[in-house]
């Protein structure tokens, strides 16, 4: 099972994080601080996987943003690897292009999309197809919701 | 400003683009706190907000929560969103209750009942919304109220496929939460089912779900198996196009394929034959795979086909019953070691780990020995040379163990010293095992000591002592070569320890020659006594009282060493009282006496290694073994743990100064019997550190005195007529070991003894507080003791208390005492000039960096009684810096693990100061006290302020 993903950038700012355990508030920022450190640290023709206290951690960057993942001793790292690659896919797919300036500004929107893919810290749909349906179905409704918001103030709802 | 996805809120995309223009982290700062502020009064304003707004100003407390700052508001406007009827508002708010988890009572239910109404909505969006909610918090109240429905929204026909992935995981993490919620019965068989579900999705979701239920009743669930194997079965049968969507760059369901293997790895290799022989074709499938060209050159495509084949081979080695399954993996893995991907390096070597300890395959790996040795010695990441060295040592069996070991002690020269010490380990746990020819042994442990001798551990020099004094054969050729390795110019002190204790013992072998005579050994070990430790001293003059016994020609010549430290020249009082006791014992004692007395030490007895329970200690979960079948017969002269502790301790003496959280605490109560003088004799010595039950503590008696202990770590705690208990603490940095003694004063035993620390609810999480379990019963006139080991994490204002019960002569007993394990104990003394203090006083003169109290005296001012009582309270003494003669200035740090706290100290007294009680008493006279205490953290000053306060 993942215990958490992390989001963050070659500055070492997180963008996003997501925690599928239960740890306070000051562990999360502990472990946060330190993995940022770890792994920026580490030179790129290293290996993806690291042994991090009980866990391993899988991380890989694209761009300027490192995607970071721990896992549990039962895990497969490789499968965690396309894990993320998966996610980055489905942004870049729907921001087109993707770049951290999305991820920043429609924080919300990625969330929607790991919980998509990712539930209580199992892969929940590998299909790219049908992650983009659901949230194309999402949106549908909020545009749905935006149209009828705009007529009613014209007045014609 | 990029655009802005779906409906958009242009507030929000605003204020984001403020924080990213904002040039300094203060004016980040500035603006966030504006923010809040604006936020906190629209949120208390009369106005009621609308959806969008709320929405608005709920994502941008989730925004400056991301940042890192904590939010404590907005919970409940979130929570209203839950129940809007536009879907975009709804799932901000579940967005920031899954967050933003705050099991605030008050609104659980409300968060519960808005799920509640989700869960039942015709729109799938909405349930699944709710799910995920569910499956984000998890909470135990969530897994009471909605047990019941989700797995009824898993199995029913009714449910669509998205949903059911959903409940599948939204009910496993639950399950994780509470086991119970799970209903047996005929769910167990449809859950199994969903294995055979049409929708991949489904499936994927289930599998994660069934193996946590197999992990719990496997018995139950074992149904699975067959489903899965055929599952698996036709997905490797598959090709690419088969899958549509679920096909992974050209790899048929990676995922799915993983989970079903994963799940196999539970049970046994299947019984049926039927279904045996079927996954048996699915894992060659799969290793068939691996040979073929790849169809895409894209990192993807190789990542999840060797996800697949990885985890078939882990469960090709779960069932360790197919010799050829096992060997083809090997090859398998032998083919990855030298593949470009660092990646695949790092995960072949790990699983030839596990590879290396079947026997079908343990030759196989041999093979491979030369290409990982070479990944030890060339890989460029450390992460994947620990691996390496982790192989080489499950590899190591009695055929290759002299060339493995001498590649490791190689590579330990220019080894990462991030490894060093568990390498250390690794060549002595394989050296002892593997050791025919004990010399190779000797040669091994030696060299380790001299090319990494910081990272040999007390066990590791230990368990040298043990095998040489065990095996007579290898005494002589020990005592040659440690005698050699001495002459080296520096050598590490632990080589000296090894050294001194051997020729102590063995010298003798090899002083007919005169390269080595009794004058020349004596002079070498000598030669480094200036610079060793003060243990290693002591070990030395161990040494040196046992060459009295051996060269009666040099007798004369140790005495005048002995002269030399047993006065003050010897700072350290053990020293002193050793150096003082073996001048005696040399002149007084007869040849005889002496001979018996300081005879060789007997055999230690035979148990297992020590060294591997320190490695295991080392790596919890995750040690490589070096487990093969044939098992090897134990090494003569093994001893376990504490035994062999205890012996090393009793010779060479574990001073309080150099060992302070090592494991080996001299033992309180000296078993005698073994050798007899020798062991009473300096058994007196190690004890005169530690209470003495029966000593004249006579002041004692009945006495419990707390606020003693804040400024001295060892004495008698407690005593009356049962019981005398007795403490003993050693701190270091942020961490403390305390030593209690428990003895009986009785004539009986006291049953059902027990001692519990409880951590008051001030010091929880800022103290971490273990103790030791005590036997239940302590024999009469016995003393047992109980090791509590403190980390300070956080300062803390209180100290744990200490439960004690027995019974004795059937009336039950209790006694409540507080801890001597006040925040001052991790002080560590700062010494500074003048200046420097004072500028840092007045550094810290805010309100909130100051604590100041003004008390009467107790007791007569006696200006050596408040100084040792100052040194003992843990700070620096500073002397001569404050103008006033009069006044006592001390400085410290505090040492947590969080971070280390500066503290300044002032105690004037004022002899005779006037006094008034109120308006109308006349004056009266007496010894007052103003202590002033400053600290860079407020808690801190106030803290040690109020522990000193009833000292004078």
């Amino acid at each position: 099972m993942m215990q958490f993903m992390l989001l963050f950038s070659r500055q070492g700012k997180l963008r996003l994080q997501k925690w599928y355990q239960a740890y306070p508030d000051k562990t999360k920022k502990k472990i946060t601080r330190e993995l940022i450190a770890t792994i920026l640290a580490r030179k790129p023709k290293m290996c993806s996987f690291l042994e991090w206290k009980d866990l391993k951690v899988v991380y890989k960057r694209y761009a300027s943003l490192y995607f970071c993942c721990a896992i549990e001793q039962d895990d497969n790292e490789l499968l965690t690897l396309e894990v993320i690659h998966r996610y980055v896919e489905l942004l870049d797919k729907y921001f087109g292009s993707v770049c951290e300036l999305d991820i920043i500004f429609n924080f919300e929107k990625a969330y929607f999309m790991c919980d998509e893919l990712l539930l209580g810290g199992e892969i929940q749909e590998t299909s790219k197809k049908n992650v983009l349906k659901a949230i194309a179905a999402q949106d549908l409704l909020q545009e749905d919701e935006a149209v009828e918001g705009a007529l009613r103030e014209i007045g014609l709802l | 400003m990029p655009a802005v996805r779906g409906d958009g809120m242009r507030g929000l995309a605003v204020f984001i683009s403020d924080i990213r223009n904002c040039k300094s982290k203060e004016a980040e700062i500035k603006r966030i706190n504006k923010e809040l502020a604006n936020i906190r009064s629209k949120f208390k304003g009369d106005k009621t907000l609308d959806g969008y707004q709320k929405k608005k100003y709920v994502c941008k407390l989730l925004f400056i929560f991301l940042l890192g700052h904590d939010i404590d508001f907005g919970h409940m406007e979130a929570v209203n969103l839950l129940s809007s009827n536009k879907y975009s508002e709804k799932q901000i708010g579940y967005l920031f209750i899954s967050v933003l988890v705050n099991t605030r009572s008050d609104l659980i239910n409300l968060i519960n009942q808005s799920i509640k109404n989700d869960l039942q909505s015709r729109n799938p969006i909405h349930v699944n919304l709710a799910l995920q909610c569910i499956a984000n918090i998890g909470s135990k109240e969530m897994a009471e109220v909605f047990g019941h429905d989700i797995p009824k929204l898993l199995v029913s026909g009714d449910t669509m496929d998205v949903v059911k992935q959903s409940a599948a995981l939204c009910l496993l993490r639950l399950f994780r939460t509470s086991q119970e919620i799970i209903p047996g019965g005929e769910w167990t068989s449809r859950i199994i089912h969903l294995l055979n579900d049409q929708h991949m999705g489904v499936v994927t979701a289930a599998t994660s779900l069934i193996d946590a239920l197999v992990k719990k009743n496997p018995d139950e669930y074992k149904g699975c198996i067959s489903l899965a194997v055929s599952r698996l079965s036709r997905i490797v049968t598959a090709s690419y196009t088969d899958l549509q969507d679920y096909t992974y760059y050209f790899v048929p369901a990676p995922w799915l394929s993983v989970k079903l293997l994963r799940l196999l790895q539970n049970y046994p290799p299947p019984d049926d034959p039927g279904v045996r022989g079927r996954l048996i074709e699915c894992l060659e499938t799969i290793l068939n795979k691996a040979q073929e060209p790849p169809k895409s050159k894209k990192v993807q495509h190789s990542n999840a086909k060797n996800a697949v084949l990885f985890e078939a081979i882990s469960l090709i080695i779960h069932m360790d019953t197919e010799p050829n399954l096992l060997v083809r993996a090997c090859n398998q893995l032998g083919q990855f070691l030298s593949n470009r991907e660092t990646n695949l390096r790092y995960l072949a070597l790990e699983s030839m780990c596990l590879l290396a300890t079947s026997e079908f395959s343990h030759d196989a790996v041999k093979k491979h020995q030369e290409v990982v040795i070479l990944s030890m010695k060339m890989e460029k990441d450390v992460s994947v040379r620990q691996q390496a060295v982790d192989l080489l040592y499950a590899m190591c069996d009695k055929t290759n163990a002299e060339e493995i070991v001498q590649e490791m002690l190689n590579y330990l020269e220019t080894a990462d010293y991030s490894i060093r010490e568990e390498m250390v380990l690794k060549v002595a746990i394989l050296a002892e095992k593997y050791a025919t020819d004990y010399t190779w042994y000797v040669d091994v442990i030696l060299n380790l000591i001299r090319i990494a001798g910081d990272y040999v551990s007390e066990e590791v020099w230990y368990r040298v002592i043990q095998i040489v004094i065990n095996r007579d054969d290898v005494q002589g050729y020990a005592a040659k070569t440690v005698f050699e390795a001495l002459q080296a110019p520096a050598c590490h002190e632990n080589m000296v320890k090894v050294g001194g204790y051997i020729l102590g013992e063995f010298g003798n072998l090899i002083a007919g020659d005169q390269r080595s005579s009794p004058s020349v050994q004596f002079q070498l070990l000598h030669s480094k006594y200036h610079l060793c430790s003060p243990m290693t001293r002591a070990l030395l003059l161990s040494t040196y009282i046992k060459f009295v016994n051996l060269f009666p020609e040099i007798k004369t010549q140790i005495q005048e060493v002995f002269k030399q430290h047993s006065n003050l020249r010897s700072a350290d009082a053990e020293l002193q009282q050793r150096a003082s006791e073996y001048l005696q014992l040399s002149i007084i004692a007869s040849h005889d006496m002496l001979a018996t007395v300081l005879e060789e030490m007997p055999v230690f007895p035979e148990r297992e290694s020590s060294i591997l329970a320190v490695l295991k200690k080392k790596k919890p979960g995750r040690v490589p073994e070096n487990e093969i079948r044939e098992h090897k017969s134990p090494v003569p002269g093994s001893t376990a743990n504490h035994q062999e502790e205890r012996s090393a301790a009793k010779t060479v003496s574990a001073n309080a100064s150099t060992d302070l959280l090592g494991l080996s605490t001299p033992p309180a109560a000296p078993t005698a019997g073994n050798t007899g003088v020798l062991v009473d004799m300096l058994g007196e010595l190690y004890t005169s550190g530690s209470p003495q039950p029966h000593a004249n503590n006579v002041a004692a008696q009945n006495a419990y005195n707390p606020a003693k202990f804040v400024c001295k770590n060892n004495g008698v705690l407690f005593e009356n007529d049962l019981i005398q208990i007795g403490v003993k603490s050693e701190f270091r940095q942020n961490l403390g070991r305390i030593t209690l003694f428990y003895g009986n004063k009785t004539s009986t035993a006291l049953q059902n003894f027990s001692a519990a620390v409880t951590n008051p609810t001030g010091c929880i999480g800022k103290l971490n507080v273990q103790s030791k379990k005590v036997d239940p019963t302590v024999e009469a006139g016995a003393q047992v003791q109980q090791m509590v080991n403190g980390e300070c994490v956080f300062d803390y204002p209180d100290a744990p208390s200490l439960t004690v019960t027995f019974t004795c002569n059937g009336t039950p007993q209790k006694l409540s005492l507080r801890l001597p394990l006040t925040v001052n104990k991790f002080f560590e003394p700062t010494e500074m000039t003048g200046e420097v203090f004072f500028a840092r006083w007045k550094n810290l003169s805010g309100n909130e960096q100051r604590s100041q109290k003004i008390f009467k005296a107790t007791q007569p001012m006696d200006n050596t009684a408040i100084r040792t009582k100052l040194i003992g309270f843990g700070m620096q003494l500073l002397d001569g810096i404050d103008p006033n003669p009069e006044n006592f200035v001390c400085a410290g740090i505090v040492h947590t693990s969080k971070q280390q706290i500066g503290c300044l100290l002032r105690l004037e007294p004022n002899k005779q100061a006037q006094a008034s009680n109120g308006f109308y008493d006349s004056p009266t006279t007496m010894d007052m006290f103003r202590l002033t205490v400053r600290s860079s953290k407020e808690s801190v000053a106030v803290t040690v302020c109020d522990l000193l306060v009833d000292q004078f």
